[in-house]
Order: structure tokens, then C-alpha cells, then sequence
């Protein structure tokens, strides 16, 4: 059967195909550089654990991509069946125990080290960042389609915006009056869900004081792509300052006025001195919370 | 398709149980496994259901208000005789004598329909004091589990009808013989699944 | 029902009204169907079409049509992904509003993972199992055909949601509560549950046929550890929808009973708790994509062998790391939600299982490379498909594990990060893995060869276009933008990278249109292959004329060893006398032609559109149809029939193999 040999000319193999890898990864990498890409400009304490285990995880992935790439290349580059190719063949060379045992070791061993780095800081995230610090509580309720805080230390709440006083632990207590969304300030840290029934929570810190994003990650109908917010740290001194202001000049939040913000709609940035005692708590309760252990121990901790 | 046919290629040997004699009725008891094995995951996705959400009861009626001991251990046992009815028709399809084998599965649908009467009165009753399935997740979740078994021994009973009427016509064949066997496999299946339900839903709700 | 601080029900036109889109889409389907019936009413083939491929149970027919769906169906969902990529290429874009945008990523999941890459794979199964392993049809033939027309019809109803009715537009995963009733009302939501849940039952059934097909039907001599590695994957992927589709079921069914009965299982009231539908979900989702990926593993074995004219590399240890990926592939559902508020003990235990799916996995491409090492590898299309794919699954796979990594998965989550990375391991591993197995069993099916120059063009197009459009996501990601936004500001540095990776994915358009008109160009100027074995295959569908008779095998071969034909044909080549032809030929038993799959499945569409409006008297009409047709083919006697060995020896001889 010698009919179906491939007499053309080898071509110049993968070469094209991760040379242009290469050339795409370029503006990518230094893409890298700008403040633009959030994940890598973390200005926390949680934000920047997160960003060291991904450096990890993509060295450690390296490891065999590379060289996986670069074997595929020489093979394929080496073995074509071309007239007057000089390299072996060897058509029944299909076993190799030593072979078979370093590319079974090779992932284990790299799996192993990840799992590692994984399981610590995965246990570390769920602690607050800095132990030294009393930390901060918000309540973050996701709504059809905004983001409602409630201060439960000074019992006043805003809409798609929030303050946060900078080097001090924030617990953010996650819930949702509405479907399922995400709470994610990229700079900050890593996101979780606000779900209905269920109190979440969320330990971020800032380090520096600036205005960061925050999105709404998970889908949750027609307004979903305009659910961001914004984060502002400040000294703790311009937070209290921030909190009097609000506290002076803004109107309250009744049960009226939340129904209002639970109706399915978009809304501007707003501030509320006050708000019904014990609304977050009950919505949580009122649509599941009360079948779970988890919430009470949560809602617990936080007072 | 087999290389074998269902009559045709059938050799008498007394080591191969007659619903076993064609390659073809092989196959088809083998697939049926496999397919009870789905059916198998599809209860335990139910029942896992069940398990999380028996205590949301929205204020509702509790498992404790609702389930009648009598019923359900009635239900139960009718249960249990049906798949012993069954497996005796089983048995003599196996000795080759037909009516006996009808005769227990005429036993066995009887017993099929009061159980599933039993259920339905259970089910009407519980309605009829405001337990119905919009009620609470609870009930939900109850009427769905019990309910899919219901419909799949009602599933069963018509079935079986079908292969009584094949075994009229037609006698005691390596078809009909595939055919009571794998509507048995069905049966006892359901049974086992009925044992969870009498533990996981009835037991442990009264207990 | 009426909830504080929900949308009610909105009462919704039958027919999709007020988009210049849908009307003109309108027209083409009307067009398009006037088209057909004149056609085959012109040339008169109705006759032909019912006899020939509707009633078949032939599974090399049932394969062509698994594979004809797949690519109309890879169209549909091909023409969604850039309507959304335009919509996305500029910010404050104006070409689709949320609605539409929201209902097309829907359908572009939902229709690319259950119905593309779920009929390609059915494809591949029908066409090479049996051929592979030496059987002359699948182990129930006529379960066979009903799989394929619950498929079909699953995938008519929700294509049907474009006109009528409207799309779901919960995303493909459907999440409730958003997708139920008080927030989600209308019939888009239905469409999904039962069209779903139609084409599931049909799944459930080809998994099953082919299991028992691979355990029980292989030719005299195949032990299990003799089989092509295509056909261990078969064994893989159906395993994995056995043990997971019912929980697909249940998870639909579920949800169809809270949206139609107002039951709460999933609603944010009375108890109901949202967090399990997830749970369902993932249980069956995650073990989907292996399903898919699978079947793709075992094609490039075969095809990297063969184009490299050597042994498969470590054969044991591929089938261990496919049982070993099936094993775990069930233990790693909850890494699709790490950020669910589970506590770190159980993120850890499945970050680390997730990850180390990348064991096995990372075992498989080394042995694809080794497997070219020493070989003589000549790069037609199947080849170069399959090499395409290894730098695409070795990306792919890094960035799973780097998703694998909890903290990391904080970051990435719902981030077009997660979606460059499964887009690259499905369309790097599914679709390259389907295409290489299309080009590969392409003259086995119609016994011609596609056009190697077109196809080289389609290849190159599709490869840069896949790494243009993919690339620039990642990045994306990292900066911040989540998926399923159908607008962005300007200002967030996302533009340019948004533009380049439009501009890759019409590109991806281009090689699409590049593989019809291969496909076109190849009928029209075909190259035939008269030997049956054009690639100098190793495994027994090679031994067959092509495309193979209805009967498949007029003898049953008789196998001796790994790679079947291979040995054959080495055994030849030393001199040796093949006994086998000699062997008288036999009458061979086949499975009669029946047309109550096609309407059995007819009564489910009619059934599940019943339930998609609530129209109750369908619904119950559609049902008892069902129940009418089970009840005929239990009564049935007369199934199957045999070929005489005149007929065999006068079909036989025409193709030259007497």
C-alpha cells in the first residue's frame, strides 16, 4: 500500500501555527502591563494571594505545555513521510514501560504541588485578610438589576455604590431579593454568589485608597450587563466623614421605598440615612434561609 | 442487529433458561439492565431531592400531619406480595406452563391496580386537607418521588396487560418468555424502590 | 401568582412579531420548505425519501443523517456566535438589544452542546462501531432509529422557538430562579425544558445501544483489549450518559413541573431551594463534556496511527486514562461553582479532583506524540485536524487546571476567561476531534474523498481564526469583563481585544462556508475510492468496499490481533494464505425497516409543543400516540428478515469482493 504516500514538499511544521501563537500572545503579555487588566493589579491583600496561586498555576502548567508544543513541532517536522526522510521508523514500537512511568509522573507530581498551594489559600481566603483589625460588615443584597449595601454598624445603605475604609478587613455578607448574581470587584479579590435564602460571605481588604470596579457576574435577565458598581476606599477617616454626610443628607429607606428598589428596573446611584431594621435578615429568611444551618451561623458571626 | 433469530436459532439446552436461548433475548435482558441502571440514578436524583427538601415545609403541613401508617404499610405489603406473584409467574413461564404463568401475572396486575388505588385515595386525602404540591417544597418533592413510582408501576400494569394478551395468542416462546422476564426485572426493580420510599419518605417522616 | 417585585406574566404573540430579523427569517424557512417539497415532489422522491431514510434502521444511514443534523445544526449556532460577536465587536453597540442577545447565547449553547456536538458524536458512533467491530448493525436498530428521531424532534422544537413563541433566554444552563415562571414567563423557557428533554430520552437510548453493542456484539476474537481505541471511547462516553443524563431528566423535569404545575422546588418561595437545580445540573453537565470529548480522544487515536503508519503508543494506558476521566469526571461537578458559598474543605477536594483529570489527559497527548514518534506521518486532512488539536487541547487543558485552582476560579468565574478556555477545549477537542473523524470516515460513508486543497484552506482559517478570536478572551477576562453582557462602555480598555476576536470568529464563519463548498466541490468532481481502504487503515471498517453494504460483513471476520485489518493486510503482504474467504457464505438476518420511530417521535414532538403552550388536549394526545406506538411494536411478530446468499454472492461480486 504504498499508493497514498504524500510526495509534496514538507511544509514548515506547526511552526505557522505557534508562531502565531507567539505573535498574539505578545500584545497579550504586555496587555499584562496596563492597570486595565484588573486581576493583575490587585490592591489587596485577598486580590493579591489570588494573583500569586494563578502565577503558579500557569508556571506549573507550563511545565508541559511548553515542551509539549515545542516535542509536537520536532516530531511532526522530523517524521513526515517524505521520499529520502532518513529517520527511523519504527512501526511497531508502541510500548515503553520507563517511558509510560515519567508521563504519568510528571502530572501527579505537578497536580500534587498545585494541590497544595490550592488547598492553603483556599482555607486562607475564607479568614478574615488581617486578624489585628476589628473588621468592617456590609450587606450586600443583589436586586432586579442593582446592588443594594446596608452599613449595619451605622444603619445607613446605598445603591450601586459603597465606601469601604482602607488596611481593615471587609465582611461582606452576600444575599439576593432577586435571581441568583455574582458580587465581584476584580481588584479587590475573587467574587461569590448572592443567592436567594442564602447569607454568603465575602473577606476583601483594600490596601489603597481609589475608585474600583464591581460587576454583577452571573446572568440574571434583561438589565444584567449594566449591574456594576462602584467601590471607593478611603481612609478611615474620610469614611466616617463619608457616613456622617450620608447619615445628614440623605433620605431614609422604608419598606415602601424597598419594594420600590426590589421592582425589576435600573437605577442611578442613590444613599439612604436609614433603612427598615432587620430587612436583610428577614428576606434571607423568609426565602429559604430558615432551612439552613449555614445562614444562621453566618448572620450570627456577623453581629 | 444479532446474527441469531428470536425462534429460529434457538437451541434447547437445559443449562440456558429459555429466555436466555436466543442471542437476541440475550441483548435485550442485557440492555434492560443497563436501562434499569438509568432508572436507578433517576430515583436517586429524586430521593436526594427529597432528603434536602422534606423540612421546607413553608409552614405548611409536616411529614408527621400527613402520612397514616396503616396506608402506607398496606401499600407496602400489597407491594411485596406482587413481586413474589410476580416471580412465581416467572417460574412457571420457566416449567413452560403457560396458564399458571398468565394466572400469576393476572394475580400480580390485581395487585399492581389496588396498590395503586391505595396511593391514589392516599394522594386525593392529602389534597382534600391542603397538602397539595404548590403548597410547599416539601410537597413537592413528595408528590414528585411517589409519584414518579406510581406512574411507573401503572406503566408496568399496562405492560403487563400487553404480555398477557401476547401469551393468549401466541403461548410460551423465547419472545413471550424474554418479554415476562424483563417486565419481572421491572417489577422487582420498583418493589426495591418502594422499600426506599417506605424508609427514606414513610419511616422516617413518622418516626 | 402574583410575587412582590416581579414582572408578571406578559401575554406573548404566538408567532414572534417586531423584529426585521425574524420576519426575513420567516420568509427564508418558507422559502426553504417550498424549495424541498418542490424538489421532491419534482423528481419524485418522496417514495425514496420515506424508504430509503426515514424508515431506516441501517445505523450507517442513521449516522449520515446524525451527521447532516450536526452540521445544519453547527450552522444555526454558527450564525448565533456571530450575531453575538458583532453585537460585542464595538462597544455601546446597537445591533441587538438585551432580549435578543440574551435569547441567542441561550440557543448558542444549548444548540452547539446537545445539538451539534451531541448528533456529531452520534455520527461518528453509527458510522465506524460496528464497521470496527466486525457487526453487522447495532445491538437494537430499531431503538437506534427512535434515538435518532427524538434527537431530530428535540432539536425541530427548539429551533421552532425562533418563530414561534420565542427563544429561552436563561442562558444553556438555565439557572432558576431567573428561569422560572414569575421571572421567566412565556414559552421560551418551555421550549428548552421538553426539547431538552425530548433529544435526552433519545440519548439515553443510543447510550445504552452502544454499550451493549461493544460489550456483547464484537467479531469472534476481539477481546475487549483488542479493540480500536474508538471504540473504548464509545464504551467511555456511553457510560458517562448512562449514569449522568437522568440527572438531566430529573433536573428538566423538576423545573417543568415548578413552571407548569407551580410547584416550588427551585423558586425563591415556599421552601423551594435553587441551589439544587445546580447541583442536578452540573452532575450531568460536567460529565457531558467528557461525553463529547471522549469520543474526540478515540477519533484522533485512530487517526494518528493511522497517518503515522504506526501502533497506537501505550494502548493500555490509554484505555486506563479514558476509564480513568469517566471515573472522575463524576466527582468534580461542584469546580462549575466554587463561588456557591461551599466550604473550603469541599472546594479543595474538588479543585484537586478537577485537577487531576489533567493526569490522564496529560498521559493521552503524550502518547499521541509518541505514537508520531518513529512513525511516517503524512498530513492529510483527518491528520491535520488531529495535530491541530494537541496545541489546542494542551492550552485548553492548562487553563482547566489553572480554573481548577479555587482562589483562581474566584477571579475567573463567569469571566470570558472561562469562556476562551471551554471554548478551546470544545471546539480544539470536539469539533477538530468531529472534523477529523468527518474527513477520516467521509469516503467510508459515500465512497468519495474530499477535496484535500479546499480542505487544506478551511483548515488554515479555521485554525488562525479559532486562535483570533479565543486568544484575546482570555485577556479579557483578566480585565475584567464577564460573560453574557450584551453591551460595554467605552473607556475599559476591552474595545480593541473585543474587535480582534470578532474578526477571528468570522473567520471561523469563512472556514465554515469553506468546508460546504469542499463538500459541494467534491460531488460535483469526486474523487472515488475503489479500494475501500484509501488512508491504509488498520482497523476492519478498512477491509470493507466503500461505502460498506447494507449488511455490512458478508462474513464475520475472525480477529487475531490489535489493529485487525492492519495484521491482514501485513499477513498479506509476507504471503500468507487468508484462510476466511473460503468460508461459505451464510443468510444474514437483518432488522426489518420500520417507519414507527419516525412517528413515535412525531407523537413527542406533538406532545412536548403541547406542553410548551399548556395546551393540555395535545399534550394528552401526544402522549397517547406514544403509548399506541410502544404498544404496536410490543405486538409486532414480524421485525426482522433474512438475505439470501444469492443475494449476498450478486452484491458481493458487484463491488468486486468476490
Amino acid at each position: 500500500m504504498q499508493k497514498t504516500f504524500d510526495r509534496r514538499r514538507p511544509r514548515a511544521f506547526p511552526p505557522a501555527q505557534w508562531r502565531r501563537g507567539l505573535w498574539l500572545a505578545l500584545p497579550l503579555l504586555l496587555g499584562g502591563c496596563s492597570p486595565q487588566v484588573m486581576v493583575f493589579h490587585p490592591v489587596g491583600p485577598v486580590g493579591r494571594t489570588e494573583e500569586r496561586l494563578i502565577i503558579i498555576s500557569i508556571v506549573l502548567t507550563a511545565i508541559v505545555v511548553v515542551p509539549v508544543i515545542l516535542l509536537l513541532w520536532h516530531i511532526v517536522h522530523r517524521y513526515r513521510d517524505v521520499p529520502g526522510n532518513d529517520a527511523p521508523y519504527r512501526p511497531e514500537f508502541s510500548e515503553s514501560r520507563t517511558l509510560e512511568v515519567v508521563w504519568w509522573s510528571i502530572p501527579i507530581v505537578i497536580i500534587a504541588i498545585l494541590a497544595v498551594f490550592t488547598t492553603r489559600d483556599t482555607f486562607a481566603l475564607t479568614r478574615p485578610p488581617e486578624k489585628s483589625t476589628t473588621p468592617l460588615t456590609v450587606e450586600v443584597t443583589s436586586l432586579d438589576w442593582k446592588w443594594l449595601f446596608q452599613y449595619p454598624g451605622s444603619n445607613i445603605a446605598t445603591v450601586n455604590y459603597c465606601y469601604i475604609p482602607t488596611n481593615r478587613p471587609i465582611r461582606f455578607i452576600l444575599t439576593s431579593n432577586a435571581p441568583m448574581n455574582s458580587f465581584w470587584v476584580p481588584q479587590l479579590g475573587g467574587q461569590e454568589y448572592t443567592m436567594p435564602g442564602m447569607a454568603m460571605q465575602l473577606w476583601l481588604q483594600a490596601d489603597k485608597p481609589g475608585l474600583y470596579y464591581g460587576r454583577g457576574a452571573q446572568f440574571s435577565g434583561k438589565g444584567f450587563a449594566h449591574m456594576t458598581f462602584d467601590v471607593h476606599a478611603t481612609s478611615q477617616a474620610d469614611f466616617d466623614a463619608w457616613v456622617k454626610n450620608v447619615k445628614t443628607t440623605s433620605p431614609p429607606l422604608t419598606e415602601d421605598g424597598y419594594n420600590q428598589l426590589a421592582h425589576p428596573g435600573l437605577s442611578g446611584k442613590l444613599s439612604y440615612s436609614s433603612y427598615p431594621p432587620n430587612i436583610f435578615h428577614d428576606i434571607i429568611m423568609k426565602e429559604g434561609g430558615m432551612y439552613m444551618k449555614h445562614d444562621r451561623a453566618v448572620l450570627e458571626s456577623a453581629k | 442487529m444479532s446474527l441469531a433469530h428470536e425462534e429460529v436459532l434457538s437451541t434447547p439446552s437445559s443449562d440456558v433458561p429459555v429466555e436466555y436461548s436466543t442471542e437476541d433475548g440475550a441483548l435485550k435482558i442485557f440492555g434492560f439492565w443497563i436501562f434499569l441502571a438509568t432508572d436507578l440514578i433517576l430515583f436517586a436524583c429524586l430521593f436526594t431531592m427529597y432528603q434536602i427538601l422534606h423540612i421546607n415545609t413553608a409552614g405548611g403541613p409536616t411529614e408527621q400531619e400527613l402520612y397514616d401508617v396503616p396506608g402506607f404499610t398496606a401499600e407496602t405489603l400489597i407491594l411485596l406480595v406482587s413481586s413474589f406473584t410476580c416471580g412465581l409467574a416467572t417460574l412457571e413461564m420457566r416449567r413452560g406452563r403457560r396458564s399458571a404463568s398468565m394466572g400469576w401475572l393476572v394475580v400480580t396486575v390485581l395487585l399492581g391496580l389496588s396498590f395503586i388505588f391505595l396511593e391514589v385515595r392516599e394522594f386525593v386525602d392529602y389534597v382534600n386537607r391542603g397538602a397539595t404540591m404548590q403548597r410547599s417544597a416539601f410537597l413537592s418533592s413528595f408528590f414528585t418521588l411517589v409519584g414518579t413510582h406510581g406512574c411507573h408501576v401503572s406503566l408496568g400494569i399496562l405492560w403487563m396487560l400487553s404480555i398477557l394478551y401476547q401469551l393468549g395468542r401466541r403461548g410460551i416462546s423465547a419472545m413471550t418468555a424474554r418479554k415476562i422476564f424483563i417486565v419481572g426485572l421491572y417489577w422487582h426493580f420498583l418493589d426495591v424502590v418502594w422499600v426506599f420510599i417506605f424508609t427514606v419518605v414513610y419511616l422516617q417522616g413518622v418516626m | 401568582m402574583h410575587l412582590p417585585g416581579y414582572v408578571n406574566n406578559v401575554a406573548t404573540p404566538f408567532f414572534v412579531t417586531g423584529d426585521p430579523m425574524i420576519y426575513a427569517s420567516d420568509v427564508l424557512i418558507v422559502l426553504t420548505l417550498v424549495a424541498i417539497v418542490f424538489v421532491l415532489t419534482y423528481f419524485k422522491k418522496w417514495g425514496w425519501l420515506w424508504r430509503e431514510w426515514i424508515t431506516t434502521v441501517d445505523h450507517k444511514k442513521i449516522g449520515i443523517m446524525y451527521l447532516i443534523a450536526a452540521l445544519l445544526m453547527l450552522f444555526r449556532g454558527g450564525v448565533d456566535a456571530m450575531l453575538m460577536r458583532t453585537q460585542l465587536a464595538l462597544p455601546n453597540m446597537r445591533f441587538l438589544e438585551a432580549e435578543h442577545y440574551d435569547q441567542i447565547f441561550t440557543t448558542h449553547g444549548t444548540i452547539m452542546i446537545l445539538f451539534m456536538a451531541m448528533p456529531f458524536i452520534f455520527a461518528m458512533f453509527n458510522i465506524a462501531v460496528p464497521l470496527q467491530i466486525g457487526a453487522r448493525d447495532v445491538a437494537f436498530p430499531y431503538l437506534n432509529a427512535i434515538s435518532f428521531w427524538l434527537f431530530f424532534f428535540g432539536a425541530l422544537l427548539l429551533n421552532l422557538s425562533f418563530v414561534i413563541g420565542g427563544s429561552p433566554d436563561g442562558g444553556w444552563t438555565s439557572y432558576p430562579p431567573l428561569t422560572e415562571w414569575p421571572t421567566d414567563p412565556g414559552p421560551g423557557e418551555n421550549f428548552y425544558l421538553l426539547a431538552l428533554q425530548i433529544s435526552g430520552i433519545g440519548s439515553m437510548a443510543t447510550g445504552i445501544n452502544f454499550l451493549v453493542t461493544i460489550l456483547k456484539m464484537r467479531a469472534p476474537g476481539m477481546t475487549l483489549m483488542r479493540m480500536p481505541m474508538f471504540c473504548w471511547s464509545v464504551v467511555g462516553a456511553s457510560i458517562l450518559i448512562i449514569f449522568s443524563f437522568p440527572a438531566l431528566t430529573v433536573a428538566l423535569a423538576l423545573l417543568m413541573i415548578d413552571r407548569l404545575f407551580g410547584a416550588h422546588f427551585f423558586t425563591m418561595l415556599q421552601g423551594g431551594n435553587p441551589m439544587m437545580y445546580v447541583n442536578l445540573f452540573w452532575v450531568w453537565g460536567h460529565p457531558e463534556v467528557y461525553i463529547v470529548v471522549l469520543p474526540a480522544f478515540g477519533i484522533f487515536s485512530e487517526v494518528v496511527a493511522t497517518f503515522s503508519r504506526k501502533r497506537l503508543f501505550g494502548y493500555a494506558s490509554m484505555v486506563a486514562s479514558i476509564m480513568a476521566i469517566a471515573v472522575i469526571s463524576y466527582l468534580v461537578w461542584l469546580h462549575h461553582f466554587f463561588t456557591m458559598g461551599a466550604g473550603p474543605g469541599v472546594n479543595s477536594f474538588f479543585a484537586i479532583s478537577t485537577m487531576s483529570v489533567g493526569i490522564p489527559t496529560g498521559v493521552k497527548v503524550f502518547n499521541w506524540l509518541f505514537t508520531m514518534y518513529q512513525g511516517r506521518i503524512r498530513l492529510k486532512l483527518p491528520m491535520l485536524w488531529a495535530i491541530g488539536f494537541i496545541p489546542n487541547f494542551a492550552i485548553g487543558g492548562a487553563t482547566g487546571v489553572m480554573l481548577a485552582v479555587a482562589p483562581g476560579d474566584y477571579q475567573y468565574h463567569n469571566s470570558y476567561f472561562l469562556i476562551a478556555h471551554f471554548h478551546q477545549v470544545l471546539i480544539g477537542g470536539v469539533v477538530y476531534g468531529m472534523l477529523a473523524g468527518m474527513y477520516y470516515w467521509w469516503p467510508k460513508m459515500f465512497g468519495i474523498i474530499l477535496n484535500e486543497r479546499i480542505g487544506r484552506w478551511a483548515f488554515w482559517v479555521f485554525n488562525i481564526g479559532f486562535y483570533v478570536c479565543f486568544l484575546p478572551q482570555y485577556e479579557l477576562g483578566f480585565m475584567g469583563m464577564t460573560r453574557r453582557i450584551y453591551v460595554y462602555p467605552a473607556g475599559m480598555g476591552w474595545t480593541a481585544l473585543n474587535l480582534i476576536s470578532t474578526i477571528g470568529a468570522y473567520l471561523m464563519g469563512i472556514a465554515f462556508v469553506l468546508i460546504v463548498w469542499q463538500v459541494l466541490y467534491s460531488i460535483r468532481f469526486p474523487e472515488r475510492d475503489v479500494t475501500g481502504d484509501p488512508w491504509d487503515g488498520r482497523t476492519l471498517e478498512w477491509s470493507l468496499p466503500s461505502p460498506a453494504p447494507h449488511y455490512n460483513f458478508a462474513r464475520i471476520p475472525t480477529v487475531t490481533a490489535r489493529d485487525a485489518w492492519w495484521a491482514e493486510k501485513e499477513a498479506r503482504r509476507r504471503g500468507e494464505d487468508v484462510q476466511k474467504e473460503l468460508r461459505p457464505l451464510e443468510p444474514i438476518h437483518m432488522p426489518n425497516n420500520s417507519g414507527r420511530p419516525f412517528i413515535l417521535s412525531v407523537c413527542f414532538f406533538i406532545g412536548g409543543f403541547g406542553l410548551v403552550f399548556e395546551w393540555y388536549w395535545l399534550a394528552i394526545l401526544g402522549g397517547l400516540g406514544v403509548m399506541l406506538c410502544l404498544l404496536l411494536r410490543s405486538l409486532e411478530t414480524n421485525t426482522d428478515h433474512y438475505i439470501p446468499v444469492e443475494e449476498i454472492r450478486r452484491t458481493e461480486a458487484a463491488l468486486g469482493r468476490l
